[in-house]
């Protein structure tokens, strides 16, 4: 009996080392395990042992069904592993297809370089300040020191819907609006943004209809020097923090003194190229200290308040910036264009 | 203005400073230098040279051969292609070795079998301007005096071992269009001395006035005239060094007398005018209005009829010169003139701007007086230009001049406090200092304590108020000097609105959506302008366009944004979503008002929604896809209950698959597919397009954000098929359903549509998911059953909706 018990556990034993799959390992389990397997067939035949040898031999039987059973256990985890890994190498897939593209858009370049404007300015205390396009010649010249007939409105021809309504020629009469509605009290601290419309014949330098960003600050005791320390600012954030800048005299009616900014040229280096036709400077903006005609007109007290202004246009900085060689491609919405100016810097 | 650095140095001393760093200087403290011209660069080995014989090429007809003497040891033969070469010219020879402009290299040759070493020069050839050369040089070589010294520089000769200084002139710096205004910003700048001519000449015994009468009717338009008469002139060629500096402003060099005239223009910024005495057909000069309809012949022989604006120089009786603009035909300086009369006045201005604006003709001359003469200069130019003609054109001045003088100029007296320079420029300079920077200016000053008092010249009339005073302080003590500072005082918070901030969030969402943004322009047509409007208004016009196509404000931006798609699309770029945010303009009825701007959000989405080629997926934009974006943008903006889709119908729009959007039953705008004819007349797929009032949409008003608690019981959910009539619309389902199911019916959406074959003809069936819910407790199966027996029950009565089997 004992020998009988050896020999069905090294026979099952064998089975399931050679065993190929799991229906194969549980037919085994079946056979030996099962209620009618040979080992309950052999322990039948206890009832002929002493009882000494009974319990003996219990435990033996015990023994070996506990070795086929871990047996089979093992084997089937072995089984199962390598199903599992046979599937996942039927599973492997081409990591190098390209993935489902997720959509996107993104900003207008000009739209980009505004809202960078608008941010580094909202960051030292302005807020965004916006007015009608279609302006009153009060707020579009007058008010900004520009009388009917001054020569300067040759400057920027326009157009005009009556005598007295036009497209504006620039953002600045939102300023006059701006400081209008502060009632003589500063301060008053703005950027305006939007579209101006000038009578040009669109090129690759001209466009009817372009973009504008001004700044205004009106309080007591503003200094020229405020105004230098805020361009400089604003030219390391847009251009980087290696650009000098430099203050020349120039001339708009609505400020005195008037200044133009020029940033040192980043493709030469200073030493004079053909972006900066061999100055070595770059013309970024015009500003100056808000003419006192400009205040009182708004109804400042130009004895009491002074103020800085300053003016640019973002496809001048878009075009600087990027690149971009023609003002046209900013209006014309080539997908091929829109799309470059995507990535976040 | 072009500004010569040798002349320059005439008036102030220039040493030390090459003409790059006078550029740079003058660049930082006045006026932007906008180029610096070297006249001989890239030209080398050219000299005057003698021809000493000519003779016709013996196998050209156009070819003169030549002998001509370098200053070499032996003279050279050259062949020489000019019509005016002669023997016992002086002229310019680029020898063998030399270099012309363009990098053009003389060799020794042989032209039709004659030998030719080196080029005699035309002034085209030494790289001046054909415009701005002599008639007679204009169609061969030039020829220099006779007494010119053979072998030398020939560019020297010509006065161009020189460098221009191309000054960009602000509207307020007309000072500066003259040689003696650049020499005091100069000098004011290098802090150096400025010498000015102080004109003499010798006069004869007879005087000016007892040849000419002048007399004045227009005193406003001219309270300046002044006449001088020079007699026996004789009329030749200018000086070399005159005709070059004329050449090296822009100004084309005719004979000795008009050369003054302009010489003196270049010089002093005072426009003369020189009228041939004898032609005058008078002894007097009469400045009056011409009458309407009177006609003019100006020098270039154009006729031109006159208004009462213009103004003009008579004889008496016939007009001789339109005023400030250009001289009379009649009266012309010609080569037999003997006796000139020498005009030196003030014109306003504006009447020469009109003038020369009414006829075309604007020219050095019309445009300083347009920025205004310095009418302290008008007496000394005159005499200078007397000098000038007795010195080189051989004239007799006759004594005194004949003026009409009813000018009355006083200089401009402007006071300024230290303390107030000092606060406006953050500097702190000393009383001292800025006396110092007024000296340099010559300008006079006389301080009072803490005020200087400035007598400002009457060449800077731009200077009238403080602030002009610390613009000059400021300029010359340098902006390169000046501190960088922040503005200090009271705070302000930096900051968006509301507005701005959504419009923000906007214009992300739907980027994160697949929409490119486009900025269009504002100004189109007249079909396009009205076209997809959201109402009808008429649209807002210009007075004078430039192009049909950009005459009126648009209404919409969809018109805008398909002329996107199509540009796109014709350039194979077929699937496209862009967006764009707005102002469109509605005309108001009163003239005195402003249009109404509104600020619109407009999209277009042509062509493929989604694709992923390789594994076959590939999904075209559907009105769906579309309406989804705007679901969600209604979403974000907490607006979702608030919004609605009806169906509709709009020009432009497909008759079936167009939804106007309302916000709180208000329509917004719309939303669907372009009719197809248009997407036909524009080439484009089928194409979806949306535009909204987004003012309306940001300004409506959204309960403020609170949290809502998360639900600790849970939801039960019921799923319905109804089957209705095709034309019933699931908005109008969902809405029955949500009214019906009361407070605990939390959520209703549509999972399946089915309209297919195994339904009966015009019917379909649509499933719904309801879903019950109560924040307080569980809900039982009676409660809800209570709540959803409500609901089929409306569903049935209202839309004769049909549960599916
Ligand atoms: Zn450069």
């Amino acid at each position: 009996m004992q020998e009988r018990l050896k020999e069905l556990q090294t026979e099952a034993l064998e089975k399931i080392s050679t065993a190929a799959d799991l229906k194969e390992l549980n037919d085994i389990r079946v056979s030996y395990l099962g209620k009618k397997g040979p080992i309950t067939e052999v322990l039948k035949g206890m009832g002929k042992l002493s009882a000494e040898e009974r319990p003996k031999m219990g435990a033996l039987a015990n023994e070996v069904r506990d070795s086929i059973a871990a047996g089979i256990e093992e084997k089937q985890k072995h089984l199962e592993e390598a199903a599992v890994q046979e599937k996942l190498s039927a599973e492997k897939i081409d990591v190098t297809l390209p993935g489902r593209p997720v959509k996107s858009g993104n900003h207008h370049p000009l739209t980009r370089i505004i809202e960078e404007i608008e941010d580094l300015f909202i960051g030292m205390g302005y807020t965004v300040a916006e007015g009608p396009e279609v302006e009153k010649d009060y707020y579009n010249f007058e008010a900004l020191n520009l009388p009917k007939g001054h020569p300067a409105r040759d400057m920027q021809d326009s157009f005009y819907i009556t005598e007295e309504i036009l497209l504006r020629t620039h953002t600045s009469p939102v300023q006059a609006r701006t400081m209008e509605k502060h009632e003589g009290k500063g301060p008053v601290k703005i950027i305006c943004p939007g579209k101006v419309y000038r009578r040009d014949n669109d090129d690759a330098t001209h466009s009817h209809q372009f973009m504008q960003i001004e700044g205004l600050v009106v309080d007591e005791n503003i200094r020229m020097t405020d105004l230098k320390g805020t361009l400089e600012v604003f030219a390391k954030k847009m251009f980087g923090d290696d650009r000098e800048i430099r203050l020349r005299p120039s001339f708009f009616p609505f400020t005195e003194p008037s200044v133009e900014m020029d940033i040192s040229c980043k493709i030469c280096g200073g030493k004079g190229c053909s972006v900066c036709k061999g100055t070595g400077w770059i013309e970024i903006l015009g500003a100056g200290m808000v003419h006192p005609n400009v205040l009182e007109m708004a109804g400042f007290d130009s004895k009491k308040y002074t103020g800085f202004a300053f003016g640019m246009g973002p496809e001048r900085i878009a075009m600087l910036k990027y690149g971009v060689d023609d003002i046209r491609h900013f209006y014309t919405n080539d997908v091929r264009f829109l799309k470059q100016f995507s990535i976040h810097e | 203005m072009f500004v010569s650095y040798k002349w320059l140095q005439e008036y102030v001393d220039l040493s030390g400073v090459t003409p790059a760093e006078l550029a740079e200087k003058i660049t930082k403290s006045g006026i932007e230098v906008e180029g610096v011209e070297v006249l001989n660069e890239g030209i080398k080995g050219v000299v005057v040279g003698h021809v000493l014989e000519r003779e016709q090429h013996p196998n050209a007809d156009k070819l003169n051969k030549c002998l001509v003497d370098t200053g070499a040891d032996e003279p050279v033969q050259i062949i020489c292609g000019a019509p005016n070469v002669d023997k016992g010219q002086k002229v310019a020879v680029a020898t063998v070795g030399a270099v012309l402009p363009g990098n053009f290299k003389i060799k020794r040759a042989k032209l039709r079998g004659e030998e030719s070493n080196g080029m005699i020069c035309s002034l085209q050839e030494l790289g001046i301007e054909s415009k701005l050369i002599a008639k007679e040089y204009s169609e061969g070589i030039y020829v220099f005096p006779n007494d010119t010294e053979v072998g030398q520089d020939a560019l020297e000769q010509l006065n161009r071992d020189d460098q221009i200084l191309e000054l960009g002139l602000t509207p307020n710096r007309s000072d500066c269009l003259s040689m003696l205004g650049v020499a005091y910003e100069v000098a004011a700048i290098l802090g150096r001395e400025v010498k000015i001519p102080e004109p003499q000449a010798d006069t004869s015994s007879e005087k000016a006035s007892d040849y000419i009468e002048v007399q004045v009717e227009a005193k406003e338009d001219n309270p300046l005239y002044v006449a001088k008469v020079v007699k026996n002139v004789e009329i030749g060629p200018s000086p070399v060094w005159m005709q070059a500096r004329l050449m090296a402003a822009g100004i084309r060099p005719h004979n000795n007398v008009v050369d003054i005239t302009n010489y003196i223009l270049l010089e002093y910024g005072q426009p003369l005018h020189a009228f041939d005495y004898d032609r005058l057909e008078s002894k007097q000069i009469l400045v009056r209005k011409a009458r309407d309809g009177e006609v003019i012949v100006t020098l270039d022989d154009a006729k031109r009829e006159l208004t009462s604006d213009h103004l003009l120089i008579t004889n008496g009786a016939e007009p001789i010169a339109l005023a400030g603009v250009m001289g009379g035909a009649n009266s012309e300086v010609q080569s037999d003139t003997k006796n000139v009369l020498i005009e030196s006045a003030y014109f306003k201005g504006a009447t020469v701007r009109k003038a020369s604006k009414d006829h075309g003709l604007r020219s050095e001359a019309s445009a300083r007086f347009e920025k205004g003469v310095d009418p302290n200069r008008v007496r000394a130019a005159a005499e200078r230009a007397v000098q000038l003609l007795a010195q080189y054109a051989g004239g007799e001045v006759l004594e005194g001049s004949v003026e009409a003088d009813a000018l009355q100029v006083e200089p401009a007296v402007v006071s300024v406090t230290l303390e107030k320079i000092n606060r406006v420029l953050g500097t702190e300079l000393s009383m001292k200092e800025v006396e110092d920077i007024f000296a340099r200016l010559q300008f006079e000053t006389n301080t009072d304590n803490d005020t200087i008092t400035v007598t400002v010249p009457t060449r800077r009339g731009d200077i009238t108020i403080e602030e002009d005073l610390i613009e000059e302080v400021g300029r010359l003590f340098g902006y390169d000097n000046l501190a960088s500072t922040l503005p200090v005082g009271s705070s302000t918070p930096g900051h968006l609105t509301e507005y701005q901030n959504k419009r923000r969030m906007v214009r992300r969402y739907l980027e994160g959506a697949g929409l490119y943004q486009a900025v269009t322009y504002s100004l189109t047509n007249e079909a396009k302008a009205t076209q997809y409007a959201l109402e009808e208004r008429k649209p807002v016009q210009l007075a004078m366009p430039m192009s049909e196509d950009r005459s009126l404000l648009r209404l919409s931006i969809v018109p805008q944004l398909l002329e996107v798609l199509k540009y796109n699309s014709a350039r194979q770029n077929d699937s496209l979503a862009v967006y764009e945010t707005g102002a469109v303009f509605l005309s108001n009825n009163g003239e005195e008002d402003l249009p109404e701007e509104r600020e619109h959000l407009a999209g277009a989405v042509t062509g493929l929604w989604h694709s992923h080629p390789w594994q076959g997926e590939k999904k075209p934009v559907d009105f769906y896809a579309v309406k989804g974006i705007l679901e969600g943008l209604f979403d974000k903006l907490g607006l979702s209950d608030k919004a609605e889709f009806h169906q509709a119908q709009k020009d432009g729009m497909h008759p079936g698959r167009t939804a106007e959007v309302l916000l709180s039953g208000e329509s917004v705008g719309f939303v669907g597919q372009i009719h197809p004819t248009v997407e036909k007349e524009l080439d484009l797929k089928e194409t979806y397009a949306f535009e909204l009032s987004l003012k309306a949409i940001l300004e409506e008003e959204v309960s403020p954000l609170q949290y809502e608690a998360i639900p600790r019981f849970p939801s039960i959910t019921r799923d319905i098929a109804l089957v209705v009539d095709k034309g019933t619309a699931a908005g109008e389902l969902k809405g029955i359903i949500k009214e019906a199911g009361g407070k605990l019916l939390k959520d209703v959406h549509v999972f399946d549509l089915y309209e297919g074959e195994r339904m009966e003809p015009g019917k379909k069936s649509i499933a719904f998911s309801l879903k019950y819910f109560d924040p307080e407790r569980t809900l039982t199966d009676e409660d809800v059953t209570k709540a959803h027996d409500k609901v089929l029950d409306a569903v049935k009565e209202k839309a004769g909706a049909v549960l599916r089997g």
